[in-house]
This record gives C-alpha cells, sequence and structure tokens, in this order.
C-alpha cells in the first residue's frame, strides 16, 4: 500500500500546475448556461487548449494515475469542465479507439482531441431506460446506408452536437442484447428533430431527438453488426472508472466553504450540524481514497476499469446529495433562495441516484456480479 | 502511488486467516461464548509466537518490524474471526510492558469509563480505581465500568497523562487490583504507557522482562522475514501538526485527561485505528454470512437472494465494506489522526449497520442465539463506544474543516 507519486508523477503534477497558472487567466469570461453556441464555442476553446499544450488525450493515452493527477489539479485550479466534449472524449472517443477501424479512428478522434467535433450520445429512448437493451430505435439496411426511424431520450449536448454515437435495433427478433448495432449518426442528418428538456432546475441541459428515416452510412457502424451491445460496454466502463475525480476534489472544497459559512453565520455552534460536517469530510475523504484504491487497481489490470466504479458511485452518489442537504442546514431559510450559492447544485444534485445507471441498477450490478447473487426479481 | 495490497501484504493476510481458522475456528468461537470472560492463554502465546503482538517492533529488538499497514490487516483477520481478549491493549503494550510482545502477559487498559478484560488480565494500563464489572451485552467481552470521582476526590483523584499501570497477579481479584492503583506497578514500565503506542522499544525503561519479546525471534511467524514496513510519518500527526495527534482539538469538550473524570489520558490514535480494522473485519465476516444465507436459503422458489430487496442490501453492505476499508487502509499508511478518525467513522457504521442488515438478511434465524450473527454485532457495540465513540472524531474532523 503506497500513496506515494513517482517523481515523474510529481514532475507532471508540477508542470501542470505551472502551465494552468499560466493559461488560466488568459481564458474568456464563462458564457451564460442558456446560450448553447456560446458553451460549445468556450469549451471547444478550452480542448484546443488543452491540444495545444499537449494535454489534450491524458483521458486516452495517459495512465490511470496520470489522468487522476490530470483531474484533480485542473479542478483544484478551477479550470473549465470537459462540458461539450465529454461524450467525444469519455464515452464515444474511447469506444472509437477500442472498436474502431483504422480508418474510423483517422476521421473521428483527432477532431474530438483537437476541440474542433462535438458529440453527443442516443442510447436512452422512452421506453428504454435501466432496461436499455430493450431499446427500439430501428435501422434497416438500405444500399450503402441504414436508414433510423425512433427516438432517444436525455441527449445532452444535442443542440450543439456534429455527431451522435447512436444504439440502434438491426435485429428485432434476436434476443434484445444480440441485435443492437452502434452508429455514429451526422447531427445535421436529414430527418433528426431536436427537442430540449427542461430539468427540475430550470435548465435546459438534454433534449430528446427523434428520427425519423434518417440516413446513415453503414461505413459509419463501429464493430460488427448487431455487436452494439459489447461495443457499448466498453463505453459505459469508461464512465464509471475516473469519471468523478475532478467531483470528488470539488465536493471537498464545497465542504470547506460550508465550515466557513457556518462559522461565519454562527450555525457552527450547533452540535449536530458540526458532527454533520465531520462525517461528511470522513465520506468524502474515504471517496478519494476510493478513488486512488480504484485507479491503482485499473493501473494493475493494465488500465480497465473494473466493477469497483459501481461501489463509488453508489457511495459518492448518495454523498453527493448529502452534502447538499447538509448544505440546505448551513443556510437556513436561505436555502430556499436560488440566487445563494448551493441551492441550485442541491437540485442538480437529484440527478445523481438516477444517471448512468440508478443506484437500484448499480446495486443490482454489485450484487449479481461481485457477490455472485443470482438474477431475479 | 501503488494503493494495492503488496504479494508481501496478501500473504500475511491470508497467513493470519489461515492460523486463525485452525486455532480460533468455529467451535472454539462457541466453546469461548459457553464460557464467558475466560481467556485461552494458550491461544494467547499462540497469537504472540506468530507475531500479533510484536508486529511493529524493530526486528533488531526481537519484534517482526513491520508497520502500521500491516498491524491493520492483521487486526482486519482479528475481527473477522471475532477473537476475544484485550488485543489492542497487548499489542500496543508490547514495547513496554515484558511478556505482552510474546503473549505471556495480558495487558488490558482503561478507555475512559470502560475496561475490557479486567479480570483475565496480567497488566492494567490507566486508572480503574473501584471498578466494577458490567453485565456485557457482549458475551465475549467482560467489561467493568470505572466509577466517576465524586467531585472532592475529582482533584486528588487526577493523574499525570502516562498514568499508571497497576499489575495483577494472576487470578488476582479485580477488586484487589483496583483498590491500589499502581500498586506493584513496574518501576520499569511506569510512564512508559504514553509511548507505547507509536514509538515505544521494549527495553526503554530498563524493563527487565522486556528481553523477553525477542524470544520468539526466529521462529515461524506471520509475514515471514520479507515484508518491510513502508516509511511513514509519525502515526497521528499530519505535517505540522503535532499537537492534534494526542489531544482532540480545543472546544471538543475533551483534554488530553480526565474529561471522562478517570484521569486516564485520551485515546491512543493506533488504538482507535486497530479497532477500526477490528471493525473493518467484522463488515467483511457478516458481509460473507448475509451472502451466504442469500445464497442457499430459498422462499417463493428462489434463493431469497435473487429478491431486490435482499439483494440490495447485500450490495449496501459491500459497499460500506469497501469504502471502509480504503479508509482504513490509508490512515494506516498516512498515520494522520484525521484519517484515523474518518477510518474509525466508516468502520463503525460498516460493522454496525452490516451486522444489523446481516442479522435481517437472516430472518427467524437472525435472532437467535445459535447463528453467530449477534455475536458479531454485540462486538461491533462495543467497539463502537471505545476512543469516546464517533462524536470525538466527527469533532475532530470538523476542527480540521475548520482549520
Amino acid at each position: 500500500m503506497d500513496l506515494s507519486y513517482t517523481p515523474e508523477e510529481e514532475d507532471f503534477r508540477a508542470r501542470l500546475r505551472e502551465w494552468l497558472a499560466k493559461v488560466l487567466p488568459t481564458l474568456p469570461p464563462k458564457p451564460s448556461p442558456d446560450d448553447w453556441p456560446a458553451r460549445r464555442a468556450y469549451d471547444l476553446g478550452w480542448q484546443r487548449t488543452l491540444y495545444e499544450a499537449g494535454y489534450a488525450d491524458v483521458h486516452w493515452d495517459a495512465s490511470p494515475t496520470l489522468r487522476l493527477i490530470f483531474l484533480e489539479e485542473t479542478e483544484r485550479a478551477g479550470a473549465p469542465y470537459v462540458g461539450a466534449n465529454f461524450v467525444g472524449l469519455l464515452h464515444a472517443g474511447p469506444t472509437i479507439a477500442a472498436e474502431g477501424t483504422p480508418a474510423q479512428r483517422a476521421r473521428w478522434l483527432p477532431p474530438v482531441l483537437r476541440g474542433e467535433e462535438v458529440w453527443c450520445q442516443g442510447f436512452s429512448e422512452p421506453d428504454a431506460g435501466s432496461d436499455l437493451a430493450s431499446l427500439r430505435t430501428r435501422a434497416w439496411r438500405d444500399g450503402d446506408d441504414y436508414v433510423v426511424t425512433g427516438s432517444k431520450i436525455w441527449t445532452s449536448h444535442a443542440e450543439v452536437a456534429d455527431w451522435c454515437e447512436l444504439l440502434v435495433r438491426t435485429d428485432p427478433d434476436a434476443p434484445k442484447h444480440r441485435g443492437i448495432t452502434w452508429l455514429a449518426m451526422p447531427m445535421d442528418a436529414t430527418g433528426i428533430t431536436v427537442r430540449p428538456l427542461r430539468t427540475l432546475a430550470g435548465s435546459a441541459e438534454f433534449a430528446e431527438v427523434f428520427l425519423d428515416e434518417v440516413r446513415v452510412p453503414v461505413a459509419n457502424r463501429v464493430g460488427a453488426e448487431n455487436d452494439g451491445w459489447r461495443v457499448t460496454m466498453v463505453t459505459l466502463s469508461f464512465e464509471r472508472g475516473t469519471a468523478f475525480v475532478g467531483e470528488v476534489v470539488a465536493c471537498r472544497r464545497v465542504l470547506a466553504e460550508l465550515a466557513v459559512e457556518a462559522r461565519r453565520n454562527g450555525r457552527w455552534d450547533d452540535p449536530v450540524l458540526r458532527r454533520r460536517l465531520g462525517r461528511l469530510e470522513a465520506e468524502f475523504r474515504a471517496l478519494w481514497r476510493l478513488t486512488q484504491w480504484n485507479v491503482s487497481g485499473a493501473e494493475a489490470s493494465g488500465g480497465v476499469p473494473g466493477v469497483g466504479g459501481s461501489v463509488f458511485k453508489l457511495r459518492y452518489s448518495h454523498a453527493r446529495q448529502e452534502l447538499y442537504d447538509t448544505a440546505a442546514e448551513v443556510l437556513g431559510s436561505d436555502c430556499l433562495d436560488m440566487n445563494r450559492p448551493w441551492v441550485l447544485d442541491r437540485l442538480s444534485s437529484l440527478s445523481y441516484t438516477i444517471a448512468a445507471g440508478t443506484s437500484q441498477i448499480q446495486r443490482n450490478i454489485v450484487a449479481e456480479r461481485l457477490l455472485d447473487l443470482p438474477k431475479g426479481r | 502511488m501503488r494503493f494495492q495490497l503488496t504479494e508481501d501484504q496478501s500473504a500475511l493476510r491470508a497467513g493470519v486467516r489461515e492460523l486463525l481458522d485452525r486455532r480460533f475456528g468455529r467451535e472454539a468461537l462457541r466453546a469461548a461464548v459457553d464460557a464467558p470472560g475466560r481467556l485461552d492463554r494458550e491461544l494467547w502465546r499462540a497469537l504472540g509466537d506468530a507475531g500479533f503482538f510484536a508486529l511493529r517492533l524493530p526486528e533488531a529488538d526481537g519484534g517482526v518490524g513491520l508497520g502500521l499497514p500491516e498491524a491493520v490487516l492483521v487486526f482486519e483477520e482479528a475481527g473477522r474471526a471475532l477473537l476475544p481478549g484485550p488485543l489492542v491493549a497487548t499489542h500496543l503494550a508490547a514495547g513496554s510492558v515484558a511478556g505482552a510482545a510474546t503473549g505471556e502477559t495480558v495487558v488490558a487498559a482503561a478507555d475512559g469509563r470502560l475496561v475490557e478484560w479486567l479480570e483475565a488480565a496480567d497488566v492494567v494500563r490507566g486508572a480503574v480505581a473501584g471498578a466494577v464489572p458490567l453485565r456485557s451485552v457482549d458475551p465475549l467481552t467482560p467489561l467493568h465500568r470505572i466509577p466517576a470521582p465524586t467531585p472532592g476526590e475529582a482533584a486528588a483523584d487526577r493523574r499525570p497523562p502516562d498514568g499508571g499501570e497497576t499489575h495483577t497477579a494472576a487470578g488476582s481479584r479485580p477488586a484487589e487490583a483496583s483498590a491500589h492503583p499502581g500498586s506493584g506497578a513496574d518501576p520499569g514500565a511506569a510512564g512508559g504507557e504514553h509511548a507505547a503506542g507509536a514509538s515505544a522499544h521494549p527495553g526503554s525503561g530498563g524493563h527487565p522482562r522486556a528481553a523477553a519479546g525477542g524470544r520468539a525471534a526466529g521462529s515461524a511467524r506471520v509475514g515471514g522475514g520479507s515484508a518491510r514496513a513502508e516509511a511513514k510519518p509519525r502515526v497521528g500527526e499530519a505535517p505540522g501538526e503535532r499537537r492534534q495527534a494526542t489531544q482532540p482539538p480545543a472546544g471538543t469538550g475533551t483534554g488530553a485527561v480526565g474529561a471522562d473524570g478517570t484521569g486516564n489520558p485520551a485515546p491512543d490514535p493506533v488504538a482507535i485505528l486497530l479497532t477500526a480494522a477490528e471493525q473493518l473485519g467484522t463488515a467483511v465476516r457478516v458481509q460473507e454470512l448475509a451472502v451466504q444465507h442469500a445464497r442457499t436459503r430459498e422462499q417463493f422458489g428462489q434463493p431469497v437472494g435473487a429478491f431486490q430487496a435482499v439483494k440490495h442490501l447485500c450490495a449496501d453492505l459491500l459497499v460500506r465494506t469497501e469504502t471502509a476499508r480504503v479508509a482504513v487502509y490509508a490512515a494506516a499508511v498516512t498515520g494522520d489522526a484525521a484519517d484515523i478518525a474518518a477510518a474509525r467513522l466508516l468502520a463503525d457504521e460498516a460493522a454496525v449497520r452490516g451486522a444489523r442488515d446481516c442479522l435481517q438478511v437472516h430472518g427467524g434465524m437472525g435472532f437467535t442465539w445459535e447463528a453467530d450473527v449477534h455475536l458479531h454485532l454485540k462486538r461491533a457495540w462495543v467497539r463502537a463506544r471505545r476512543g469516546g465513540g464517533g462524536t470525538e472524531s466527527e469533532e475532530l474532523l470538523a476542527a480540521r474543516l475548520a482549520a
């Protein structure tokens, strides 16, 4: 058990820190959350900055430990989030890198790294949420094209995306996991309608996407026809690997800010609240250690994130909600004022036990894959 | 960064598990339950021979020369096996109390107003004057309560933090021992207590019998000779934070001495960490028991573990266990007081809630004396009260947050 970093890793951290201190003050002001084109431009601009400095491919080629350091340091320094680059860098990109042909990798990966193209995700459907494999968006072969009809939901960045990683059903007669195909769909194709969805926090973070006989070239298929479920699992395991490193760092900062605010407004004198904050500090210390443990495990197993990600996600999503519920206690009646800090975050935290696999689905994964309990209801 | 067990550490843990399976299997466990208060001295010596108590003493002093990361693995296994006895107190005394390192001497220690295994111990550390037996909730942990001093006595009874040490002749009655705190105290060992946890060496203070700590050197031991202790800061210290190591922060209502009125020192962070490691072991074991039952017990024509209501209880058991595990292991590597406090909170939660959920998964069987579940729950309750309970740790972490 060793928590210290190698000289090479410390050197990487030091150079990154130095670079961040130099480059962050030169960034343009952050755009309004409602201005999607401006957000796209800002997020792509940041990715381009990373590319030019040699940090663009840290999510793909660096060791898990370097990735951990990168995410930790960028969060500490207050660097922009991955934002609109999320699907390209953390979902579609890694999938294409792992499963794509040389031509596909050459076509799609460099624009993601250079901050030129935005990807979105077309996985969930109105009738296929937790039971993703029951998805019904159909694709028929017609010459060199697939013709796709159906609808997708919870698609972030759909309004501004260039490409969509799309799961379609190509064989309705096969068992449900065996008839799915992974396609890269150009978002400017004819027949695509995007309808933004407003979240309970009031913002339009994602959209419904309606597909009406959209033509997607067969050359855009990654992996074999009807092998899309396996291809997809590669993507999902990436999401549950180091995806939350920056957020744990951010949560620990929020916790320290809560202590400052509680001391300022006098609520620190309430032992119940103070101890609740102490317990959260224990929780987030442990979540950071769990991240280091999982990263070290991934390092040992050749970089593949394991089921440990489900353990992390279960604990973290709950802890994040508890953090912002505690923030509400620190704020008192101000927790009802949307202009106060943390109130919007409290609303956003409600998605954490649902998005990217609900806590109930995660528990099934943990119970069936780690504890070998029988499948059933 | 390689935050995983090394091969040596995995081998150490497996070795201890094998030893405890052999020497303290289920039959021995149930025999111990049927003879409450009796400590198996032969087993205790076997633990000593295996290096259980001398684990962190330097090899030059007859110890195994390993560090806290190895110690938490060993105590995790002890917790998993429900091994009875004042394990933490004797381990911490190995550097300063004669015979503790080899398992010849059983050492108990006052912890706040409670003391475990007082009657069975040869040496009692801390002030235990007037201690009276409790009807312990845990059949495997005899307990005495140390009375709060009356206001008039309080001042006279107050002792320096390095406290007293009571030696009892084997088989002596605790009333005698506690009536004369400090009587018969070994001059060589007195005053050694405070440092015993982190850095005491056997023989410091010129204790003649401490040399016995070297007796088992060269015999077959858990861990073997190849494992090395990893470099680490002094236990209980964050950089630049010497004071918080042994003293809870100001404003938490406790000083180094006497908040509990007994005059005994504030709990040693190492004792808290090793207790957390035992709690982790309990969490591991109740998870195993729950999952085993959920896989084999059938109702409505299928294993109950196929029902999500049961399956999800089991998943939560694992999540709590694995979160506690990394907290305990990391605290053993850093030795930081706040990391130890965090480990303690998560391990208490994993053990106590884990045992409760395990009981629930067992249904009616879980409520019986024959099932082992209650033994794990009760021990977890006892350990959760050590070192001032979880609120002390929450306050320490809150203070760190506000610092």
